[in-house]
């Protein structure tokens, strides 16, 4: 149960890159990857932006070396490029030398072709060509990844709404510290829907221009898509392989608000509890956060209860905090794997990330995000959020070594 | 490992295993079924109407055997809730992809968009019993229920919970039924359901259910069953190898294949998928009772769980029902039960269960 | 108005799921959410999906959704006003 848990490995697919140094490079830039649909058949088209992975499901294949009369979902594609990211970042050449799992998330699994599937369906039960409809299942994009970098001894998939990835590495961890396994891929994806898109849409809390997360005129969230994998490898074996250690998953901690299905407490009540535990965990001190990667996602009622709880925690030594989902847009079931990813190249590139399109301070908040990169930092330990629907909080704290 | 004990079970299912209302001495039989869907309770007694008028039958059916659960095994709240599903909240989804479609996006109701979510069952337990503690969902198809078992064994090994709340869930639809028949999962001809293993021809008979367990670390003579260990394994090339992780999984238990009392198997009808089993019963457990379950609940991703509370039951009373056994062997004492499961030769599983 | 008002109480019954309810059991005056019918934020999103469908009227902001979904007699009053 004394192991540790490190990071050797991360693989990224989002609206700003197609890889850790794609996204690197964005982020320095302060480019943000959010803008109208290309790929996306929906009415909102010209009306709604989106963080969209700029390449149709044809281009994405064929980086897979995938046949393209393969019928595979949007999601699964994704989720297959970042994970191969990830393994090959970790120079992970024999899966099968160490007992290795997947561990994955997904919000809506593959939805993106269950829609064109629903279409024939609904007119008429027995059309619909079967084969969009086979991907489904929250089970099938993990299956896909599973298969091609050929991981058998345990995988598996939680859908926990927008904290799963981010659940998936805690579970990750907690696999490896119980000596059930010791190397994990964990992380996430999510492909971007019209289930989704209509689903935030009836909630009213999509922004039609870019998100202002921590923003008094934040007016909604930007819906993203993608996915972030990081590879988990336990104390033993990277001692026996002399591995390249990116950084320590010091903490984790998951607790429910228990307040409404879809609103968060005002006080950010479950938000608190889980931030508390990871600290715990990690054995550190609020005040030895240096960076926060907050869930922020831009609407009025999360960054509000956000805002507060991390004020509650860190009281008067708040750390430098922002939300990098004006970048990436809201990526759902992927986000927490995607900002454990830039939490790990925060740590390693001695970055802090600054929340794009902040101009006004909040008036319910005494906090401030971050407005402009700062480079040349020491950053040693990054707190990151992932909420979700139901009230279910995560919080991941990464460490360097 | 720390002990672990199921203290408490709330099942709904097509047969009468909720509120003590007559299985096994009672069976349920749907002759012209062509799914077996499950009784359902009168909600009112845990979930006031206000509470449950956006509530779609699998949340319903979810925290209606949740509580019951809970309130069998005397526990007002656990310190977490674990819960698998296959599909999750298929009703509500379909609702809501259908309205898109049919409204061309525009002017959507969103409740159906709100209590799609796989998680929401286990958020809906956390509301209602305002439990702030750890909450997780697995959707794994055959490795949702055993994931979340596997968390719970972690937890409880961490000593992060005394208490935990474990569900399997998964509800079959009329489309759901008419999409997966397309795909050649159920059986084309008409079948009496309990007489699911004579056919010998494709397909199974689809199901559904809702099961919950109150889990504890307290040893306690009211406890059902302990439960020592849980192993799934993904995609085995062939038939030796899945008897060896049998064998495998039963000597890190210290036991042998001689000591398991009851092999509970996972046999559908299915003449593709249940060849396994049936090699398994006329080799390694050829002199074990072998028992089966999925003509009384049907084929479903979280079946597993049906099996568990059958297990869990055989355990606590020491009688194996007729209307289970596979073959007749002599009524003995049970202390230790085996379940085999695979999810159509993709996901495979073991769990093993002792007397408490 | 009356006959207004008592149409649109069975509608609302309708829409949010109200079984077990009848439109005496609906105080017209008084306040639709948190207290009174005690209904809440995801309620509010299908009253204003229910002018839309039913009055072809689109609240336009959250503070002006505030006044019109306070009671059932604020949102008969302003159907009336703005019905075209």
């Amino acid at each position: 149960m004394s192991d540790r848990v490190f990071v050797t490995g991360i693989g990224i697919i989002s609206a700003i890159g197609n890889s850790s140094d794609e996204v690197l490079n964005s982020i320095n830039l302060k480019k943000s990857g959010i803008k109208l649909s290309s790929y996306l058949d929906t009415v909102y088209k010209n009306e709604i932006p989106f963080g969209e992975v700029k390449f149709s499901n044809k281009e994405l294949s064929e980086k897979l070396k995938i046949n393209s009369g393969q019928i595979i979902t949007r999601t699964a594609l994704l989720g297959m490029l970042a994970a191969k990211e990830a393994i090959n970042h970790a120079q992970i050449k024999n899966i099968s030398e160490a007992r290795t799992g997947l561990i994955s998330a997904t919000s809506v699994g593959g939805m993106d072709r269950s829609e064109i599937f629903y279409e024939e369906f609904i007119a008429d039960n027995k059309k619909g060509r079967l084969r969009n409809i086979i991907g489904h299942d929250c089970g099938d994009s993990t299956e896909k990844i599973a298969d091609m970098l050929g991981i058998k001894d345990f995988i598996t998939t939680i859908s926990t709404a927008c904290s799963s990835s981010a659940n998936a590495i805690m579970f990750g961890a907690r696999l490896i510290k119980n000596n059930m396994l010791d190397r994990v891929i964990a992380g996430g994806v999510d492909s971007i829907t019209k289930f989704t898109l209509n689903g935030f849409n009836t909630l009213m809390i999509l922004d039609r221009q870019n998100c202002r997360p921590f923003d008094e005129k934040r007016n909604g969230l930007n819906l993203g898509e993608g996915a972030g994998f990081i590879v988990l490898e336990s104390e033993r074996i990277i001692n026996k392989n002399k591995k390249e250690i990116l950084c320590e998953l010091k903490g984790y901690g998951n607790a429910s608000d228990a307040y409404h299905q879809t609103a968060s407490s005002p006080d950010g009540f479950g938000a608190c509890i889980a931030m508390r535990k990871a600290l715990e965990a990690a054995n550190l001190k609020p005040e030895e956060i240096d960076y926060i990667n907050a869930h922020g996602t831009g609407t009025p009622n999360n960054d509000l209860s956000e805002g507060k709880a991390i004020e509650n925690v860190f009281e008067s030594k708040i750390p430098y905090f922002s939300s990098t989902k004006a970048y990436t847009g809201h990526t759902l079931g992927a986000s927490g794997g995607i900002e454990a990813v830039l939490s790990v190249l925060a740590i390693k590139n001695n970055l802090i990330f600054p929340n794009l399109n902040f101009e006004n301070q909040m008036k319910d908040l005494k906090i401030t995000p971050v407005k402009e990169l700062i480079k040349n930092i020491e950053v040693k330990n990054v707190l990151s959020n992932s909420f979700g629907f139901g009230g279910n909080n995560t919080t991941l704290i990464f460490s360097k070594i | 490992m720390t002990d672990i004990y199921i203290k408490g079970i709330g099942n709904i299912s097509p047969q009468k295993t909720i509120d003590n209302s007559g299985f096994p001495d009672e069976v349920m039989e749907y002759p012209d079924a062509e799914y077996l869907k499950c009784i359902e309770p009168v909600y009112k007694k845990y979930i006031e109407p206000m509470a449950s008028r956006r509530m779609s039958r699998v949340v319903k059916m979810g925290l209606y055997s949740a509580k019951t659960c809970l309130d069998e095994a005397d526990i007002e709240k656990p310190d977490a809730i674990i819960t698998g599903t296959g599909l999750g909240c298929v009703e509500d989804t379909e609702k809501f992809l259908t309205s898109i479609i049919q409204n061309e996006e525009k002017l959507l109701n969103p409740t159906p968009f709100i209590q799609s979510t796989h998680n929401t069952i286990s958020a809906q337990i956390s509301l209602f019993l305002k439990c702030h503690g750890y909450n997780y969902t697995y959707a794994h198809r055959g490795f949702s229920f055993e994931s979340a078992l596997l968390d719970s064994i972690l937890m409880f090994n961490e000593k992060s919970a005394n208490t935990i709340l474990l569900g399997g869930v998964d509800e079959i639809t009329e489309n759901t039924y008419q999409i997966t028949k397309r795909l050649g999962h159920w059986k084309r001809e008409n079948i009496n359901h309990l007489k699911l293993l004579e056919y010998k021809t494709k397909g199974s008979i689809a199901g559904e259910g809702s099961a919950f367990f109150l889990l504890t670390n307290q040893p306690d003579k009211a406890n059902y069953a302990k439960i020592s260990s849980v192993h799934a394994f993904y995609k085995p090339e062939n038939s030796g190898i899945i008897k060896n992780e049998i064998i495998s999984f039963l000597s890190k238990n210290n036991l042998r294949v001689e000591d398991i009392d009851v092999a509970i198997l996972g046999l559908n009808g299915d003449k593709n998928f249940d060849e396994i089993y049936y090699k398994l019963t006329e080799e390694i457990f050829k002199n074990t009772v072998c028992a089966y379950f999925k003509h009384l609940c049907g084929e479903y991703h979280t079946a597993s769980s049906f099996a568990m509370y059958t297990a869990a039951n055989i355990l606590k009373n020491q009688f194996v029902p007729d209307v289970i056994k596979f073959n007749n062997k002599p009524q003995r004492q049970y202390k230790n039960i085996l379940i085999y499961n695979h999810y159509r030769n993709i996901n495979h599983s073991l769990l093993l269960l002792q007397n408490a | 108005m009356e006959e207004l008002i008592l149409k649109l109480k069975s509608e609302i019954i309708e829409a949010l799921n109200l079984e077990e309810m009848s439109v005496d059991d609906i105080d017209s005056e008084a306040p639709l959410f948190i207290e009174g019918l005690g209904l809440d934020s995801i309620d509010a999103l299908e009253l204003t999906v229910l002018l839309e469908k039913k009055y072809a009227l689109k609240i336009q902001t959250a503070d002006e959704g505030k006044k019109i979904l306070y009671s059932v007699k604020s949102m008969a009053e302003y159907i009336s006003q703005n019905k075209k």
